[in-house]
């Protein structure tokens, strides 16, 4: 399955996030990278320099849209405001599918700025589907979720956290963008088995794959992002890179941000785990 | 529980303020303890309680938003001190949640809520307001919207007591009290010094700040803009101040003209054209002027 509706039929290999620290090496050095991955976020706004480095990487690389406040799983309706300055930015870098989070985030107007864990309900699930089918309907762009670290579990819950992923991308039609740290962490945080999850996600609808360091502590992981990838990840990777095929991946490093030629040589890692899918396709 | 019945109760358990160590309160804005309120939603796991749980969501907000505004206001920070300066931010957090997608805006509400609570900044009240509207107009400066600018050519033959102009939306106009632009600069060039420890740092720019504290109050009038990309705080004269200030509200340039130099000690004949044409022809190679549209101009951060 290299290529889908969900990623709108691209066969982009390994991207990196494109975060400040890197402008300058980016723009002088002009490394071979396959993508970048932008957070829509910080582009979404009126002028000035973060737009005029935008327009300047677009020039020479391709482009991939990542939200972090669409909060699909918020109770609360869509803001239009929000969904229009999105569109805007969607015809500036024409990217071929857009991703935000399984999650929520704010509630009567108020902003926590952090993806907050959903309970895996029914009615949860179809307010997200819901939500995501209109979102895909007014930027006219594929979709793709991605599932969130958590640290929290709700009583309420009637399925597991790769049921309730099912649950919405089935109802929504549309793909996913599996993270398969945020699996490793919160198996860790829930006591799951991350092989399970990995397993039972509809391997067709997987889009994009996110891979990414994070943080230890005595009772619970952070993701923290700050980190090389560990093995137990690469593995988990792997199984998903068999299973999907040959998919879109890029890393994720937003904090203790080190030099961009040791952020792109980490993703470069997934390389053999592509080849490897690659390989066995063509068998 | 309902999607949004869940949803309310833990954002607003989440943005409720820490203790002064860093922890969960124990009790809830309602009075309810607060391990009761997170046991009835959240599931406790084998090592940690359902507070705990929710409690790793509070902490973890609070440090976000504390974090950005103090990123976004160094030189109030500066001005305060550390210590008071963290304090007043948890209670304008507390007041003023975030209310748009971007952390950008979180302290878009500041000026005006400093100015209702005077204790946070004290004797150094009218400082710590010119610098919040200086640091406010610096994040508007960086990000906000470029017009296409106004070419020479557009402006033949209109009568100035018929021309009207506006600036460009990224520019704020300021009117303020203390020097506060080199004391911003001088704070922002200490924190990308490598000083051998924050404490050294932080000894340096309280003598900055005190010194500046020290200074009688006189006005300086200031233009922050943008060009090439980059934010830049212009020192003004009075005049043109208002000049530009009037254009802004929408007066025709004739009308701004006049009442730039209604009280000025700039002898009329001798020296007011040149100035006028000096300042406009600066303004305009930086591109300042554009279309006035029929919208409600923005009104300039005067004081009240």
């Amino acid at each position: 399955m290299p290529a889908n509706q969900f990623n709108g039929f691209t066969e982009y290999g390994i991207g990196v996030g494109l975060r400040l620290p890197h402008y300058d090496h980016i723009l002088t050095r002009k490394p071979v990278v396959d993508w970048f991955e932008i957070i829509s976020e910080n582009y979404m706004i009126d002028g000035g320099r973060p737009l005029h480095i935008l327009d300047q990487i677009l020039e020479q690389y391709k482009v991939v849209q990542h939200g972090v406040s669409m909060y699909f799983g918020s109770a609360e309706k869509l803001n239009r405001d929000h969904l229009r300055r999105l569109k805007a930015l969607v015809k500036r870098t024409k990217t071929p599918w857009l991703t935000d989070h399984l999650c929520w985030g704010s509630v009567d107007g108020r902003y926590t700025h952090d993806l907050l864990p959903m309970p895996y309900t029914f009615e949860a699930a179809k307010i997200a589907a819901q939500k995501i089918r209109e979102v895909r309907d007014f930027l006219e762009v594929p979709i793709a979720v991605e599932n969130v670290s958590s640290y929290a579990e709700f009583h309420v819950s009637e399925m597991t956290e790769w049921e309730f992923l099912t649950e919405v991308v089935e109802r929504a039609d549309c793909g996913i963008l599996l993270d398969v740290n945020n699996i490793y962490v919160s198996a860790q945080n829930h006591s799951f088995d991350p092989r399970t999850y990995v397993e039972n996600v509809p391997a067709g609808r997987v889009a994009q794959i996110h891979i990414a360091g994070h943080t230890k502590y005595r009772k619970y992981i952070l993701d923290t992002h700050d980190h090389p990838v560990i093995d137990p990840v690469w593995r988990l990777y792997a199984r998903a890179i068999e299973r999907a095929g040959h998919t879109a991946t890029l890393l994720e490093w937003d904090d203790r941000i080190p030099s961009f030629d040791e952020v792109h040589n980490e993703a470069l890692k997934a390389d053999k785990f592509l080849a490897s899918a690659s390989l066995a396709a063509a068998v | 529980m309902s999607l949004a019945a869940l949803q309310r109760r833990m954002a607003r358990a989440v943005m409720t303020p820490l203790t002064a160590s860093d922890n969960m309160r124990p009790t809830a804005p309602d009075g309810r303890s607060m391990r009761a309120v997170a046991a009835a939603f959240i599931k406790p796991n084998d090592r940690l309680t359902s507070f705990e749980r929710l409690e790793i969501y509070n902490r973890q907000y609070w440090w976000r938003v504390l974090a950005s505004l103090a990123e976004d206001f160094p030189g109030l920070r500066a001005v305060l001190g550390e210590r008071r300066f963290d304090a007043m931010s948890k209670a304008y957090l507390a007041d003023c949640p975030s209310r748009t997608f971007t952390l950008r805006n979180l302290g878009s509400r500041l000026e005006a809520w400093l100015r209702k609570h005077p204790k946070w900044a004290g004797s150094r009240q009218a400082l710590a307001l010119d610098m919040v509207r200086l640091e406010w107009a610096d994040i508007e400066a960086f990000d906000g919207e470029q017009k296409p600018p106004v070419q020479p050519e557009e402006l033949g033959g209109v009568a100035p007591a018929k021309l009207r102009l506006a600036l460009q939306p990224y520019i704020t106009l300021l009117d303020l009290r203390y020097p506060v632009d080199d004391l911003l600069l001088e704070v922002k060039k200490g924190a990308e010094k490598d000083f051998a420890s924050n404490a050294v740092r932080e000894q340096h720019s309280k003598k900055r700040v005190a010194a500046v504290a020290r200074l009688k109050p006189a006005k300086i009038w200031l233009a922050v803009h943008r060009a090439d990309n980059s934010v830049y705080f212009r020192r003004l004269e009075r005049e043109e101040f208002l000049m530009l200030d009037a254009l802004r509200r929408g007066r025709p340039l004739g009308h701004a003209i006049d009442s730039a130099f209604r009280r000025s000690s700039i002898p009329a004949a001798a020296e007011q054209p040149a100035k006028i044409q000096h300042w406009f022809h600066q303004a305009a190679a930086m591109g300042w002027f554009c279309r006035a549209s029929q919208t409600a101009p923005k009104r300039s951060k005067k004081k009240p």
